[in-house]
């Protein structure tokens, strides 16, 4: 019954197994260091804040030692309001002290989240399509907010932690110069909670794994669910879903019951040990006062220290499942942001002058992965202002012809080599060359944001007539102004409140308002409304004007105007030429063009004809 | 106060992790409370036997012993505490988790219209968590630390009511404090959501569209904006900060002051002798024990604020009605023979402009409507009225005679089966997103479809067959697989209403065939609504809708509407013909034939 759900659970582990495995890693810490370098000064700040606010906290019980056995005992009410006094005093400076760390720690804390947040999508934005192509959007985005948002569990806990062990430091010092053995004594139980911690620690980080791990699965359930809620909903698939979900949320709930209980189990051990100090310190301090050995105020102040010595250890390990959940996602960010982009601009790309429109390939291959080529020795060349068309059946090789002319994806060296005015494309950086040319895909993609942002996406100099200018050639503008708000209309996610022939011609001005050298069609008609589709042909005209054009398309009937049509077969081109040169050649496209044109009217038949409808029917 | 309410009794569903919650919390406060009582009596006895000038080590064995005692006794207590709250807040979360998974899948278009994804995933995973913490801490915690705070302070009164008194002064002052911060900080946090939303929105939309992005080489551009958001987030962070950090400064400094207050004032009736040393001793042990509980006010208050806002956000959504939704008694919709009437149907998307007026029209069981019409006149509109994707503002719809909001939506939708433009796969095996709408279907039915959907030869390429992963994890599929994919499962689902739309997209003139064979097969027998593109499902059509701003402008045969010259005669000239081919009429049916022989 739960079908999917349960089995696509291992592939997913056993890649963070990977991560999970190297969870206590020095490594993370070293590379956040680098992240905090900028905010030194500040950093310099919180430190020295929390050393005086840890100081005078620990003071407290020392000075109500002082004030029992040098001044309460003595009877020495003048002396008892002095130090009263320097209380004060000291409780006004923990105030300033405290308060300062704070605010130091968070703005170094958020400034270093910031940077990681904007490095780690400043590196996606360096990761070239094939890297899309592998990776899934949640991961990403998991790692983004989610290890990020973990990561800041840690600075604010680095803080506490680090705070706690100053004031164990202290406290240490602070008993031994109260009384070296008792204070010895006291501190006897330590070496046991270090070997009970280090035991512990492997089964915690064993159980915290499978919680990270199934709430992944239980994130990622969601969001699928959401994204895919209208085929749900079609399918009345909620039932089922609802199910299945329950699985993996009550598989995410066991994890943390069985990870809570290890964090919490630890305190009664810790509790023992506190217990033992405690009753070490009463029975031999006891002792020694009635010697006279040792001064009431000191015992005092040594089970005031022996409760607040266990107190950073406590806080120490409920701290600790959320220290290693901050590890492994520190990890996984670095191992994010260590992934090195396949293609990167070549030491010494120069920039790509104003173009003017020759593009070339020259014999070029390209294969994904260790697949067979999908690109087999091409040669093709359009002359500026030329509109080249690819044709061919699917998995002919169109998209990939295009992804390198885009640049999406880069011809290996040695492999042929994508030209543009006679430019090795990889010998420029990719941005240069990419703002002077335009792609409109098959599947439009807006951002939220309004029409106007969306137009001139990335070209915020585009002016309004010029925007207004694009809008109108693609026969949007009407549309556009009918909306009450026109241009300034916000739309909601990937343009929901526009249809999709709507959100194609918006897509189509935008391609078109940056005025791009090189406009690459990437079946942009395919997925449109006839009525779009014919719009769109009507203006196409005068939007390749002037431009080198490279249009892919299937429907054979929208590429017979192009000055060359370049037919693709597994990969070769088969064929080249103008139409009536390839019709009358009578090959692969004089063929498909027929099955375009027999097969489109009769494939369906007419109701009241038999099967096939071979017939001509269809023709006035 | 009313989120917290709900958040309580979300929590109190569990309640004998509730009961063991508070009494182990009860527990450990007793056991916290003795303690320093018997320290007391520790100090008071070794000043005893110092004055004495006699040692009794077996008294002060056993009082070593009773403390070591009940120091472990406190820890046991602790972690049932610990645990029991950690647990009973993971029981919660697993249940807001399932309750909204539920809630927002069967929430209708028009809220998903609205809500983006990247939305109503930061809801459901950091208010969640917000949510959770306040149950872990702020309502099992909070009594503990309230406990805690007045027996302190009703035994400091009770050992001395003046110095009592003295201390506990300060907890007006702190309250009033706290109050103050209360509603700074909730409103912080508000906005604290609200930005990471806006964040998550910006990253989920850039990786989504990266081929977009990466087509107009705007990863600065992208940057830039994300920057935008990551530094409002930042910001906000900092300002929560500042507000917390000033309240948290301030309780330690009032502790402080109150120890000082009692070694002072204490100190001077020991002096005088109307105190013993073990009374000051337990004075400022239990005036130490104040200290956590004064201290976590701060970080409480936050916490309170935070969950309100999370919960705020959560039972939005929890709450939200789906606006389709059965009537009380609505009946089974048995399989329809497939008679489609819409009478009189108005609709108009939340708050806008009308999308469709007047809608009347039928189709009888096995016949084909096509839809024609510009982008925006409203053709989808007029089919996601029928498996109420939206219900009708006005009018209504009747499938064999039956108005469809009186039917149960499930059985309803059962009878429709949508083959959409835009395919969306899960990440799940090729069978499980071919069996999608019937998870249950035999491998045989299964492949039987995919056959019939010409799926077959995909299948045979694919390593693992149907078993194969496709979606966004998996294989990817072409769109005309995709699209062939859709055909298989609307046919496992064999209703007797179809709807489909008729752009083949991403279909090549090879694939296009298969594409063609697979809808002929699907269509056979049904009642179709095509969302037309295309002249050969216009012309087999038994009736032409075109819908022009919401009405039907013209409807009749293909032949007739081509005869009347209006509208029609329009599209079909400049849409329909061109895309076919514009120069079919040079083509003569020799030709073709000849052609076809070939």
């Amino acid at each position: 019954m739960i079908g999917h759900h349960a089995m696509r659970v291992p592939s997913r582990a056993e890649q963070d197994d990977e991560l999970f495995g190297a969870v206590y890693d020095p490594r993370v810490v070293r590379r956040l260091l680098p992240y905090l370098r900028p905010y030194r000064k500040l950093l310099a700040v919180a430190v020295v804040a929390m050393l005086v606010s840890t100081g005078t906290g620990v003071a407290v019980p020392w000075l109500i030692k002082i004030g029992i056995d040098s001044y309460i005992a003595t009877g020495d009410l003048g002396g008892l309001s002095w130090l009263i006094g320097f209380f004060v005093a000291n409780a006004l400076v923990n105030w300033g002290a405290s308060y300062a760390q704070q605010i130091a720690m968070e703005r170094v804390g958020q400034g270093m989240l910031y940077r990681l947040r904007r490095d780690m999508f400043a590196h996606l934005q360096r990761q070239p399509v094939s890297f899309y192509d592998r990776t899934e959007v949640g991961r990403l985005i998991s790692r983004v907010l989610g290890d990020v948002g973990q990561l800041q569990e840690l600075a604010s806990m680095a803080v506490i932690v680090l705070s706690d062990f100053v004031s164990l430091i202290a406290i240490v010092v602070a008993m031994l110069l109260l009384d070296v053995k008792l204070g010895l004594l006291a501190m006897a139980v330590l070496p046991i909670l270090v070997a009970v911690m280090y035991a512990w620690q492997p089964f915690a980080r064993r159980s915290f794994v499978r919680v990270r791990r199934a709430i992944s699965v239980v994130n990622s359930d969601l969001n699928e669910n959401i994204a895919g809620v209208r085929v749900v909903q079609g399918l009345n698939r909620q039932d089922h879903n609802r199910k299945a979900f329950d699985v993996n949320n009550r598989e995410h709930l066991d994890a943390n019951l069985s990870a809570t209980a290890l964090s919490s189990g630890l305190m009664p051990g810790v509790d023992l040990l506190t217990g033992i100090s405690l009753g070490l310190a009463i029975y031999f301090g006891g002792l020694m006062i009635t010697e006279g050995a040792l001064q009431v105020g000191v015992l005092i102040a040594f089970v005031m220290y022996v409760q607040r010595f266990f107190d950073p250890v406590r806080n120490l390990t409920m701290q600790y499942s959320q220290l290693q959940r901050s590890m492994a996602s520190g990890a996984r960010i670095f191992d994010l942001l260590d992934t090195q982009p396949d293609m990167v601009d070549a030491p010494g790309a120069k920039d790509m002058p104003a173009i003017k429109g020759e593009v070339e390939f020259r014999d070029v291959s390209f294969g994904y992965g260790s697949g067979p080529d999908a690109l087999k020795h091409v040669d093709m060349r359009a002359r500026p202002g030329e509109t080249v068309a690819v044709v061919g059946p699917s998995g002919a090789g169109k998209t990939t012809l295009a992804s390198l002319l885009m640049r999406f994806r880069d011809v290996p060296e040695g492999r042929g080599a994508v030209l543009v005015d006679g430019m090795d494309v990889r010998q420029v950086k990719r941005d240069s060359l990419v703002r002077q040319m335009g792609m409109v895909l098959q599947e439009p993609f807006l951002f939220s944001g309004t029409i106007r942002e969306n137009i001139k996406y990335n070209h915020a100099d585009v002016s309004d007539d010029r925007m207004v200018e694009a809008t109108k050639a693609v026969g949007a503008h009407d549309f556009v102004m009918r909306l009450e708000k026109g241009y300034d209309t916000v739309l909601q996610e990937r343009g929901g409140n526009l249809s999709q022939g709507q959100r194609q011609l918006i897509s189509f001005a935008r391609a078109i308002a940056a005025d791009p050298r090189i406009l690459v069609l990437d079946e942009a008609t395919a997925s449109v409304d006839s009525h779009t589709e014919a719009m769109v042909q009507a203006a196409l005209k005068k939007l390749l004007e002037g431009r080198t054009a490279v249009v892919i398309a299937h429907r054979l009937s929208t590429v017979r105007d192009a000055d060359r049509i370049v037919v693709l077969n597994s990969g070769r081109i088969v064929e080249e030429g103008r139409h009536p040169e390839l019709m009358a050649r009578d090959g692969l496209y004089a063929r498909l063009y027929r099955m375009n044109f027999e097969e489109s009217p009769t494939n369906w038949p007419v109701r009241d004809e038999s099967g096939n409808g071979r017939s001509g029917n269809g023709r006035e | 106060m009313d989120i917290i309410l709900r958040i309580w009794r979300l929590m109190a569903r569990y309640r004998w992790w509730l009961v063991g919650a508070y009494a182990t919390t009860l527990g450990a406060l007793a056991a916290t409370l003795v303690l320093p009582w018997f320290l007391g009596v520790a100090v008071d006895r070794a000043v005893e036997m110092f004055q004495a000038g006699h040692v009794s080590t077996g008294a002060l064995l056993w009082l070593g012993l009773l403390l070591a005692g009940l120091t472990v006794l406190q820890g046991l207590l602790h972690f049932g505490q610990t645990y029991t709250a950690e647990a009973l807040s993971q029981y919660v979360a697993y249940d807001l988790r399932d309750r909204f998974y539920d809630r927002v899948q069967r929430l209708s278009f028009e809220f998903h219209d609205r809500h983006h994804t990247g939305n109503l995933m930061s809801r459901a995973i950091s208010d969640v968590e917000a949510v959770r913490v306040f149950v872990a801490f702020g309502l099992l915690r909070t009594p503990y630390f309230a406990l805690l705070f007045f027996t302190s302070s009703g035994i400091l009164l009770w050992l001395d009511w003046r110095l009592g008194l003295m201390v506990i002064g300060f907890i007006p002052l702190l309250l009033l404090y706290s109050i103050r911060t209360r509603s700074e900080m909730r409103s912080i946090w508000q906005r604290i959501s609200e930005r990471m939303g806006e964040l998550s929105t910006v990253l989920q939309e850039n990786l989504t569209g990266v081929r977009v992005v990466k087509a107009f080489a705007a990863e600065r551009h992208e940057e830039r904006k994300f920057d935008e958001k990551n530094v409002q987030v930042a910001e906000e962070s900092v300002r929560a900060t500042r507000v917390r950090a000033s309240s948290t400064a301030v309780m330690v400094m009032v502790f402080m002051l109150a120890m000082a207050l009692i070694l002072g004032y204490g100190g001077s009736r020991v002096i005088n002798g109307e105190m013993t040393l073990g009374d000051l001793t337990r004075f400022l042990l239990y005036g130490q024990g104040l200290v956590f509980p004064v201290r976590m006010i701060g970080w409480l208050v936050s916490m309170f604020a935070r969950a309100v806002a999370s919960g705020q956000r959560l039972f939005e959504v929890l709450d939200a009605e789906s606006a389709v939704r059965d009537a009380p008694d609505a009946a089974e919709m048995p399989r329809a023979k497939g008679h489609v009437r819409f009478e009189d149907v108005h609709f108009s998307y939340a708050e806008r402009q009308p999308a469709l007026q007047g809608i009347s029209f039928e189709a009888k069981p096995g016949q084909i409507v096509a839809l024609l019409g510009a982008p925006g006149s409203g053709k989808s509109t007029v089919v996601n009225l029928l498996p109420r994707f939206y219900d009708v503002t006005s009018g209504k719809v009747t499938i064999d005679g039956r108005d469809v909001s009186e039917v149960a939506v499930e059985s309803l939708r059962r009878n429709v089966g949508i083959v959409q433009q835009d395919v969306f796969l899960f990440s799940a095996s090729l069978r499980d997103n071919i069996a999608y709408g019937r998870p249950d279907a035999a491998m045989a039915a299964v492949e039987s479809a995919a056959r019939t959907a010409q799926l077959h030869e995909l299948v045979a390429s694919l390593k693992d067959g149907y078993n194969t992963e496709i979606g966004e994890r998996g294989v990817n599929l072409s769109g005309g697989q995709r699209q062939r994919v859709a055909i298989a499962r609307a046919l496992l689902l064999d209703p007797p209403i179809l709807v489909l739309d008729d752009s083949t997209s991403s279909v090549d003139a090879g694939t296009e065939a298969l594409f063609r064979q697979a809808m002929e097969s699907l269509m056979k027998g049904r009642t179709t609504f095509v969302i037309a593109h295309r002249l050969s499902s216009v012309r087999r059509a038994d009736l032409v809708l075109v819908l022009k701003d919401g009405r039907i402008a013209e409807r009749g045969t293909h032949e007739e509407l081509l005869a009347r010259g209006g509208l029609y005669r329009q599209i079909y000239e400049l849409q329909l013909l061109p895309r076919e081919r514009k120069d079919e009429r040079r083509w003569t049916p020799a030709a073709a034939a000849q052609g076809a022989a070939r």
